[in-house]
């Protein structure tokens, strides 16, 4: 990704430790690490190593214990517009309509019904749901779901977008055209991804960048450049090169895997 | 499992409106058979002197005196409880210092039958409307408080979550998230407190009143007018089960958006 070399977000020193009944667990131990705009960059690790704190410290959803995250060089202090999270539950709101889903982010900032309405509609079609708009989230398979909160991220348009585990709850067929979605959408309105997964081949069909985490205490292990070329295809999976990082990388998780149980 | 599959058919054929009719008169006629028993005879009135008593106080318009002011009753009890309970259980859900010195005494004084406070309740308030109406108010308002307070602490934390990243504020979230996560739990709260309403409104009325069904119950008691006696738990009963309809009427506009399991 020649010709992006701001930094969007920079993690420097982040550490975090929950104090419980049996002592302190330190989940993240002292992460530093330098987003470029509109990089997308994949984590993976066993679980338990932290992937999803950091996300939550960079949503500003958990305060780090000590150091710190910037965003365009500004300290995150709590929830900013200018980041949006997708989650794994999905979490639309029950009781609103798909188009409600979308424009809620909007109407909290104050957008008119119409304005909300149009922006919102725009990003249903994007996900391809539009005439979904006035069903319940009940109505919905899980893969319509988790394109109907990938909709509702995307409209309040965040420069950063966070994905934790996005498609850890679907079945195969779906993740894959959900993968094949999430790229085109990422080509066509750049964004800066940070996204969870335990998929090693997620993580190499989708990322520019594949950060390994290492559990317990969790620090980035390795950081991984996947230069194979956009738009990535599903046949991609099939050959040399991304086989290579995949089983490579496999390799760098499944130590970890090891060591955690050990 | 062919004939299972017919079986099942058959049943499901008819329609739930001759399942009704079919079950009154199945009732009617039990009725009529434990009447005419000596046994039965001493207690159960036949239908159509009960029918004959009706006519009689609809006539006089003492019966819809005695149905009105336990209306009343009531709806003032329950509708003080319901007002009252919401910011109750609102503020032992997100306040742990509230919820410790209340959530003990909510425990405590729900377990206690209505009836045995009722002496406390009129020497404080006399044997009027208030008493009344205070002794039905507690009542509901123990029903209710717990179950809200059940429908608060039940709210997603992921929803919570997806609100704030959308740039949701305390207010915001309280308003547009907490409410309506738990307003399957205010109605079915609604539901029970309803019902609690009606067992307590006999019970109060029972300790002195000039009106109201459970006075009319009472005195007809007295003169061994076991018709009267009929007729007054008939209503009590009926009355129940419009109440009901009614908020499942109230469930099914404002909560259909809930996955349910059927």
């Amino acid at each position: 990704m020649a010709g992006n070399s701001a930094v969007k977000v920079k993690i420097d020193k982040v550490e975090k430790v929950y104090s419980g009944r049996n002592g302190d667990m330190i989940a993240l131990n002292g992460v530093s690490l330098d987003i470029m705009e509109n990089e997308f960059i994949c984590v993976v690790g066993p679980s338990g190593c932290g992937k999803s704190t950091l996300l939550n410290v960079i949503a500003g959803l958990l305060e780090p214990t000590s150091g710190a995250v910037y965003v365009d060089g500004k300290e995150v202090r709590g929830p900013g517009p200018e980041r949006g999270v997708v989650f794994q539950q999905y979490a639309l709101f029950p009781w609103l309509t798909v188009l409600k889903n979308v424009q809620f982010g909007l109407k909290l900032q104050g957008v008119s019904e119409a304005e909300s309405r149009e922006t919102a509609m725009k990003y249903l079609k994007m996900v391809d749901l539009e005439q979904f708009a006035d069903a319940y989230p009940k109505e919905l398979s899980g893969g319509m779901k988790q394109r109907v909160a990938i909709a509702r991220a995307y409209a309040v348009n965040p420069q950063v977008l966070l994905m934790d585990e996005p498609f850890g709850a679907l079945d195969a067929q779906t993740r894959t055209q959900l993968q094949s979605e999430l790229i085109k959408t990422w080509q066509e309105q750049k964004k800066t991804c940070f996204f969870i997964t335990h998929d090693v081949e997620e993580a190499v069909i989708l990322a520019t960048k594949v950060i390994i985490m290492s559990a317990r205490p969790g620090r980035i292990k390795k950081i991984v450049d996947i230069d194979l070329p956009y738009p990535r295809t599903q046949e991609m999976k099939m050959e040399l090169p991304f086989l290579d990082l995949k089983s490579y990388i496999w390799g760098e998780v499944y130590q970890e895997y090891l060591e955690v149980r050990k | 499992m062919e004939t299972r599959k017919k079986d099942k058919s058959f049943w499901t054929q008819i329609p739930d409106g001759a399942w009704m009719l079919l079950s009154l008169a199945a009732a009617i006629l039990l009725w009529i058979f434990i009447a005419s028993t000596e046994a039965g005879g001493v207690v159960f009135a036949e239908p159509w002197e009960v029918f004959a008593k009706l006519v009689d106080k609809v006539s006089d318009g003492t019966l819809w005196q005695h149905t009105y002011i336990s209306l009343f009753r009531v709806i003032a009890g329950f509708s003080l409880g319901f007002v009252i309970s919401i910011p109750i259980a609102f503020l032992m859900g997100w306040y742990a210092p509230f919820r410790n010195v209340v959530a003990p005494w909510v425990q405590f004084v729900r377990n206690i039958p209505p009836l045995a406070y009722i002496p406390l309740v009129i020497t404080g308030a006399g044997v009027g409307e208030k008493a009344k109406v205070i002794v039905i108010f507690i009542a509901s308002f123990l029903v209710l408080v717990v179950t809200i307070y059940q429908g608060v602490c039940n709210v997603d934390a992921t929803l919570i979550k997806a609100a704030r990243v959308l740039g949701a504020s305390d207010k915001d979230i309280f308003f547009k998230v907490v409410i309506p996560a738990s307003t399957p739990f205010i109605l079915v709260g609604a539901r029970l407190g309803l019902s609690a309403s009606l067992t307590t409104l006999v019970a109060a009325e029972l300790t002195g009143a000039s009106k109201g069904l459970g006075m009319m119950i009472q005195k007809a008691q007295g003169y061994y007018d076991m018709a009267t006696v009929l007729l007054g738990i008939l209503i009590i009963g009926i009355i129940g089960m419009l109440m009901e309809q009614l908020v499942k009427f109230l469930e099914r506009k404002l909560t259909g958006w809930q996955e349910t399991v059927q």
